[in-house]
């Protein structure tokens, strides 16, 4: 699905991204985490080329979307991605937030991307909100919406990057079960999290990035249970 | 009402005793309707009206390309584009740069006589140097409001409709446009109102505005006082009109902050 290699990232001449290489296989549900800046969102934006990489290539879905000559707006449609801060267009409705893309791509027509809205709002329980303005909406909703909105691209892949830690406690189930939803019907997802719950139930992989590097990987269990590097033993320490 | 004011007047230059309205009648007649003086007003307004529209067309042409100079530079990924692509950009950015600096440095009066007197010195079209003069003033301003709208925004709503596929002209058509729209409208309403009232200014090159029929009228009569406070009220007429209107713009815009 997404092939990464000798991946490198810097900000200046501060080295956020050390070459890392990596394959996420078609509907595989990889989980990223790591301590603050280690360099896990910058390794998510590069994967839809919101942070340009300063070495190494990406493959997605057969092209090499790191080459300057790709359309990359082609392929991010193909990738749908969900923010912290959920992003949604405040000055829109939520109907309008969720048909904006898939209309203006010509994706679909007016109508269709209606009857998808509907649908997919329905799906997540919100479908009397369609005509609310996204200050109307609590922030689990939102998150909920912002997932609609990636999904009615009909991605192939979606990324998440911390979808739930600007949420009240209260809020963060909500989210974590139409994510869990959306695993089960075989999206393949790459989310940078620090549910570890949600990692052991629904990652198929761990990585644990640090300094850069993924320095260590493996199913939930056995990263969980038996970690080897030291520096993600004291992570584990601290978060579990 | 004629023949009134022609009794009134000679009683008032014979010196006789006249009661204040009486006086204030002969007054009121001559800066406003003697010899139809009222049309001149008139004339006045439609000219304010439109060097203000010409002004503010220039201005925000001008604004619009500054701001945008301006932001593409200093939102520029380090290290990317071509050289030449870098060069181009740099010294556009420069340009604007000091057009601003200059503009905001020096007051308004002094590039209106510099414009009016030393670089169109040949030219008689008064009005229409004034406008240009108002619009490239006007245009510094505007670029720093737009600039400042465009900053002001969360850079992850571009993120947001960038990561749906949507492409860079969408984005900012339908997501950072309106929004930035929205957060300096204020702001480019006050720069409007400036702008109104600084068309007073054009009289100092000779330009035919309110004001000027304000100074014609009372170099003839030696009575200064009510066309002056006649053009004050006109343009405070004008000045509240445009709020109001603002204001309308404003709650419209503001509906999808409702909760
Ligand atoms: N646009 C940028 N310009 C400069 N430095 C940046 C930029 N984005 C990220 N960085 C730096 O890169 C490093 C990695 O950031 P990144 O956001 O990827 O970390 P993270 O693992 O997602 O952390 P967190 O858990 O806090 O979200 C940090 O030191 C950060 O300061
Ligand atoms: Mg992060």
């Amino acid at each position: 699905m997404i092939d990464v290699k000798n991946l490198s990232k810097s900000f200046g001449n501060h080295l956020v991204l050390d070459d890392i290489s990596e394959h996420i296989y078609p509907g595989e549900k990889v989980v990223v985490i790591g301590p603050s800046g280690s360099g896990k969102s910058t390794f998510l934006r590069c994967l839809n080329l919101m942070e340009i990489p300063t070495a190494g290539t990406i493959t997605f879905d057969g092209a090499q979307i790191t080459d300057p000559k790709v359309n990359i707006d082609l392929m991010r449609r193909k990738m749908g991605m969900v923010f912290q801060h959920f992003n949604l267009f405040p000055n829109m409705t939520i109907r309008k937030n969720i048909t904006l893309a898939p209309v203006r791509t010509k994706l679909m027509s007016k109508e269709e991307a209606n009857d998808v809205a509907t649908q997919l709002l329905r799906r997540v329980g919100l479908e009397e909100k369609a005509d609310a303005y996204p200050s109307q909406l609590s922030g689990g909703q939102k998150q909920r919406i912002a997932i609609v909105r990636a999904l009615a691209m009909n991605p192939k892949l979606m990324l998440f990057d911390e979808p739930t830690s600007a949420l009240d406690p209260e809020m963060v189930g909500e989210v974590l079960a139409v994510m869990k939803e959306l695993a089960s019907e075989g999206m393949t997802m790459v989310v940078v999290t620090h549910e570890m719950g949600f990692a052991r139930e629904v990652g198929n992989r761990v990585l644990f990035m640090d300094e850069g590097k993924i320095v260590e990987q493996a199913a939930p269990d056995i990263l969980f249970n038996n970690p080897q590097h030291p520096r993600l033993q004291e992570f584990l320490s601290k978060v579990l | 009402m004629a023949e009134t004011y022609a009794l009134w007047k000679s009683m008032m230059l014979n010196g006789e005793h006249i009661t204040f309205w009486q006086s204030f009648f002969v007054k009121f007649y001559q800066a406003f309707i003697e010899k139809d003086r009222w049309s001149q007003y008139l004339e006045g307004v439609g000219t304010t009206l439109m060097v203000t529209a010409m002004a503010l067309a220039i201005g925000v042409v001008l604004g619009v390309i500054v701001a945008i100079i301006r932001t593409a530079h200093d939102q520029r990924r380090p290290g990317s584009g071509s050289f030449i692509s870098r060069f181009v950009l740099g010294i556009a950015n420069f340009i604007c740069k000091v057009y601003v600096t200059i503009i905001r440095g020096t007051p308004m009066m002094v590039q209106m006589l510099i414009m009016g007197l030393v670089i169109f010195k040949s030219s008689r079209d008064f009005t229409t140097i004034g406008a240009l003069t108002l619009g490239i003033n006007s245009g510094a301003y505007v670029a720093e409001i737009i600039r400042g709208g465009l900053m002001s925004l969360d850079p992850g709503q571009a993120e947001a409709s960038r990561s749906l596929g949507l492409n860079y002209i969408d984005t900012m058509w339908f997501v950072v446009i309106p929004q930035a729209f929205k957060a300096i409208l204020p702001s480019l309403g006050n720069e409007f109102i400036i702008l109104l009232k600084d068309t007073s200014l054009i009289t100092v090159i000779g330009g035919k505005e309110l004001l000027h029929a304000a100074q014609g009228i009372y170099t003839r009569t030696y009575e200064q006082m009510l066309p002056l406070i006649g053009i004050a009220v006109i343009y405070l007429i004008l000045v509240m009109v445009f709020s109001w209107l603002q204001g309308i713009l404003e709650r419209r815009l503001r509906q999808s902050d409702r909760r």
